[in-house]
């Protein structure tokens, strides 16, 4: 077995060190009718054999590059530097722990350090921690922490927050028995939250741009979350947004959460992802997660550190303010590289791409008849609203090569209302040709339905 | 889960002179190259990726373009690949040497993991896409979980949860929930789990809405089972126990523990952090769990990564199998779906899912990681994943037999995969555990775990996994038992200054927690720093 250096007679001469006759002596607390249980499994394979058998499976999917791609809400497919993926595969990163040992870690703490000033920046808070989960699983931890913070157990969710995201941040919230509001969703963006605020409410949380692609501008709403006494949550999923929308640091916003996926990290197919976690300075002790902060070591040199750990549930157990252990490091690394390759310049531009490649879509698309754009707003992602319930478009363009967006009853199997709105993103990998594939598909399908 | 720095911040006395010979003009050190940060490069105006300056194009961005300054650098690609790597070389790594960290199972990762995952197939597909174009990756999670319950002895498992607390947390709320459908949500609050628990055992329970009630371990490292059973009540919701526990010993009560939480009305919730000490060989569904984490990090060679990502499927018996969050694959009619909603759960009987307590992430879970337990699953096999475990026994078992005669065993007997000793031989050195680690690195070593569990004093905890050959477990001992010995020999002054030759001598623990400095920030203006 080619990961498995003990040969027999390895394995013979240790027994007798330890002083045993046979393996299964030191499995003797083991109950005997529960040892070497059958186990209905194959046995061993080799690399060729591995690489067939998951290749066969890998060739049934159908690749976000192999033709047109619009699908986003919530992962975005962007171009990833080559070298981004290369660094996140070196061994010293790819298989060295949680730095709890800064003498031998200070590769890891370093870049942790970068990250988190990165992502300060991008989100114009103060602070931000080493990574959460994901977007979703960050946005759940910031309600609880919103909650730490007021104590008060009301959570109120704009209806333009990522359905899951409300969802996730209900398990969560609700276990610990607050309530959750959720408004009801606005495709045109024009939701209005003030009203529901009150002097129980903990926190709101709301996404910009939204799940439509709307992007809000929240200073009005963060002034009244204020005066009752509420923070303001603001959620991204696409992080790129930042390089060219004004920053939810600058409406006032109190934690800001999000999906960095997009710098750095492919679909994969959901996972693994890395959450962005920001807030203001004087809050960082209610924060969830690993902080690396910077000190000196014995010789006066810099140096950095895993930091404020007194949070956290290795030291405080069951009043940590978090549960979360392992993070996304090598994701947050790979995010890391990928903004430090982009820099300001680069953000911006790479932004601005999107955007110039969504207006595209949504101009080339909108003028079709039947199909009414109902984002006006937008960064790289809209929504529009077809004749029919949008999945079995979708379906048919599947067929044909074209994946075309998230149809409305995935996000919202419930709401029929909602059915018929596709969300469509665009970023820089989209060509033009792209978009006239995905107008004449549609153009050809909805002549098709009438 | 290591706890190398529990409650012992390091915080060295300030300028412990090298020799002026060690000093270089550079502050290099050979192959040590110093490294500032990027954001000290004076690259604020530039770029290392070649995209098209955009034209001037109709903006929908109305009033909410971003003109203030973000504030990042951009460096050219030969400058990244430079500073990433010269960092990179500042990391401890298992490639590099034994990385005994106990409860952490830094095993050898695969390279064949990182080519899989990387297959357009899986790599290159959105989770939103039509579910008829992603048959196969569907297939992937639906193989996975085969294995997985095949290896547990459990009904179903859970593949959302995104690392080992998130599969706690998965294990926790199916039963809440499940108390819930019985009406004993409000009475049942309590949650017991021994003192020597990962501290995300505790956190997970109070994230539930759980009170901790806290058992003693007995004399042989064991949860105390008398004391156990008196702590049982009507109030009581279940118990988490790890096993093997984290002071590397099997929990030989194990069934009579699930047999008097089932009794007593709750749960049993294992903690399967330590499942390399038995995959393969014991199912944990025959000793009467009813819901299990799995690290894929850990037992399932999935790449730590410096910290994660991770991945933690949770194995769920008959029980919670229908509170078992959504979204989850299933297989009709030679096709597989995807099964997103509480409705469409709930249409499936009483099958898995069909209370569900609802999502947990965004998605479908690590798919990245599943590619990776896969591919070591399969290139293991049952036959292989069983001499895996055994020989992970077997190593810290004569790691174990090796030290002992210098280092104190805090427990009498064999262990299980990790071997568990106090700081009983360090009495009257002057030298404490978190010493003996830092001299450990000198010796090219990464400490293993250290001050956990909490039950013993001064714990070190040392996991060598099955990854380690026989020779390099010979040089460990060998460089533990003289260190030992020079402890003894009242020999402690390298003790005291270690480490000397890593990248960074001890580092200020204390003041970076009194005054945090979490960013960089710019000392001068920049924009006057460029006059």
């Amino acid at each position: 077995m080619r990961y498995l250096p003990l040969s027999p007679a390895d394995r013979q001469q240790m027994l007798g060190v330890i002083g045993v006759k046979k393996i299964d002596d030191l499995f003797s607390d083991v109950p005997v009718d529960a040892l070497n249980a059958d186990i209905g499994l194959p046995d061993h394979a080799g690399e060729l054999e591995v690489e067939r058998q998951l290749g066969a499976m890998a060739a049934k999917n159908q690749t976000a590059s192999s033709g047109p791609f619009f699908v986003g809400a919530g992962a975005y497919k962007h171009h990833v530097p080559a070298t981004a993926d290369h660094i996140i595969q070196r061994s010293e990163f790819l298989t060295s722990y949680t730095p709890y040992q800064p003498e031998i870690a200070q590769g890891t703490l370093q870049y942790l350090f970068e990250f988190q000033t990165q992502v300060a920046a991008l989100t114009g808070m103060e602070v931000a921690n080493a990574s959460m989960y994901d977007g979703s699983t960050a946005c759940a931890e910031a309600a609880l922490m919103a909650r730490r913070i007021t104590k008060r157990s009301k959570v109120i969710l704009s209806g333009g927050l990522h359905p899951h995201y409300a969802a996730v941040t209900r398990t969560n919230s609700e276990l610990v028995g607050d309530s959750v509001d959720v408004a009801d969703a606005t495709p045109s963006g024009t939701e209005d939250l003030t009203g529901l605020i009150d002097e129980n409410t903990s926190c709101v949380i709301v996404q910009t741009p939204d799940v439509f692609g709307n992007i809000h501008d929240v200073t009005d709403l963060a002034q009244v979350a204020h005066e009752k006494g509420a923070l303001l949550i603001v959620a991204f999923t696409e992080v790129v947004s930042l390089g060219a929308v004004k920053s939810p640091g600058a409406m006032g916003a109190d934690i800001v959460v999000g999906e960095g996926q997009s710098i750095g990290n492919g679909l994969n197919f959901g996972g693994p992802y890395v959450g962005l976690f920001a807030t203001r300075q004087k809050y960082v002790r209610h924060m969830p997660g690993r902080l690396c902060g910077e000190t000196l070591d014995a010789d006066g040199q810099r140096g950095f550190v895993l930091t404020l750990s007194t949070r956290e549930q290795h030291i405080r157990r069951d009043k940590a303010t978090s549960n979360i252990c392992t993070n996304s490091g090598l994701c947050a690394l790979a995010f890391t590289v990928h903004m430090t390759l982009l820099g300001e310049v680069g953000i911006r531009r790479l932004a601005m791409l999107n955007h110039e490649a969504a207006c595209k879509t949504a101009d080339a698309i909108s003028a079709l008849a039947g199909i009414e754009l109902v984002t006006e707003q937008f960064f790289n992602e809209f929504t529009v609203r077809l004749p029919k319930p949008a999945h079995e478009i979708v379906e048919t363009l599947a067929e044909k090569g074209i994946l075309a967006g998230v149809p409305g009853n995935r996000l919202w199997p419930h709401e029929e209302a909602l059915h018929n709105l596709l969300v469509i993103a665009a970023t820089e990998c989209t060509r033009d040709e792209d978009i006239s594939a995905l107008k004449n598909a549609l153009e050809e399908t909805l002549v098709e339905a009438v | 889960m290591a706890m190398n720095s529990q409650g012992r911040p390091t915080a060295p006395a300030p300028a412990s002179q090298a020799a002026a010979s060690d000093k270089t003009f550079s502050g290099n050190k050979a192959l040590q190259i110093e490294e500032t940060l990027i954001f000290e490069k004076d690259a604020f105006g530039s770029t290392g990726v070649d995209l098209a300056e955009p034209k001037n194009i109709p903006s929908r961005l109305g009033d909410l373009r971003r003109n203030d300054d973000i504030g990042l650098p951009g460096l050219s690609e030969p400058e990244a690949m430079r500073h990433f790597v010269r960092l990179s070389q500042k990391n401890y790594a298992i490639d590099m040497g034994p990385f005994t960290l106990g409860s952490c199972t830094m095993k050898h990762n695969p390279r064949l993991n990182e080519k899989m995952a990387r297959l357009p197939g899986f790599s290159d597909i959105h989770p939103l896409q039509p579910i008829s174009t992603v048959q196969g990756a569907l297939e992937l999670i639906a193989t996975l979980s085969h294995w997985l319950t095949e290896m547990t002895g459990m009904p179903a498992v859970a593949m959302s949860p995104k690392a080992g607390a998130h599969g706690e947390l998965c294990g926790m709320m199916a039963i809440k929930a499940a108390l819930e459908a019985r009406g004993e949500a409000g009475t049942r609050v309590r949650v017991l789990a021994p003192e020597s628990a990962h501290g995300t055992n505790p956190a997970t329970a109070v994230q539930c809405g759980f009170k901790v009630d806290s058992i003693p371990a007995d004399a042989s490292g064991r949860v105390d089972f008398e004391a156990f059973k008196a702590k049982l009540g009507p109030d009581v919701a279940g118990i988490m126990v790890t096993n093997p526990n984290t002071c590397g010993l099997f929990e030989r009560d194990i069934r009579a523990i699930a047999d008097a939480v089932h009794e007593a009305g709750g749960y049993f919730y294992c903690d399967g952090a330590n499942f390399n000490a038995i995959a393969g060989k014991v199912r944990p569904g025959d000793l009467g769990i009813d819901a299990m984490h799995i690290n894929l990090h850990k037992t399932f060679s999935t790449p730590h990564g410096g910290g994660g990502p991770g991945s933690g499927p949770t194995v769920l018996s008959a029980a919670l199998a229908p509170f078992a969050p959504i979204p989850f694959v299933v297989q009709q009619n030679g096709k597989f779906d995807l099964v997103e909603t509480r409705r469409e759960a709930g249409s499936s009987d009483g099958a898995e899912g069909a209370n569900t307590f609802g999502r947990m992430t965004a998605f479908h879970g690590q798919m990245g990681m599943f590619v990776r337990a896969l591919s070591y699953m399969l290139s293991h096999g049952a036959d292989g994943l069983r001499q895996a475990s055994e020989d992970a026994v077997l190593n810290a078992n004569y790691v174990l037999a090796r030290l002992k005669a210098e280092l104190t065993p805090a427990f009498d007997g064999h262990c299980m995969h990790e071997a568990l000793f106090d700081d009983r031989f360090l009495k009257d050195t002057d030298i404490e555990t978190i010493d003996f680690a830092k001299a450990m690195i000198d010796e090219g070593y990464h400490p293993m775990t250290m001050y956990f569990p909490l039950v013993v004093k001064g714990a070190m905890l040392i996991e060598p996994t099955e990854s380690e050959s026989r020779q390099e477990l010979d040089q460990f001992c060998d460089s533990l038992n003289a260190l030992a010995r020079k402890a003894k020999a009242g020999d402690t002054e390298d003790f005291k200054i270690a480490p000397k030759f890593a990248p960074r001598r001890r580092l200020d623990e204390t003041s970076a927690a009194r005054k945090p400095v979490l960013r960089w920030t710019p000392t001068v203006a920049r924009s006057e720093a460029a006059e």
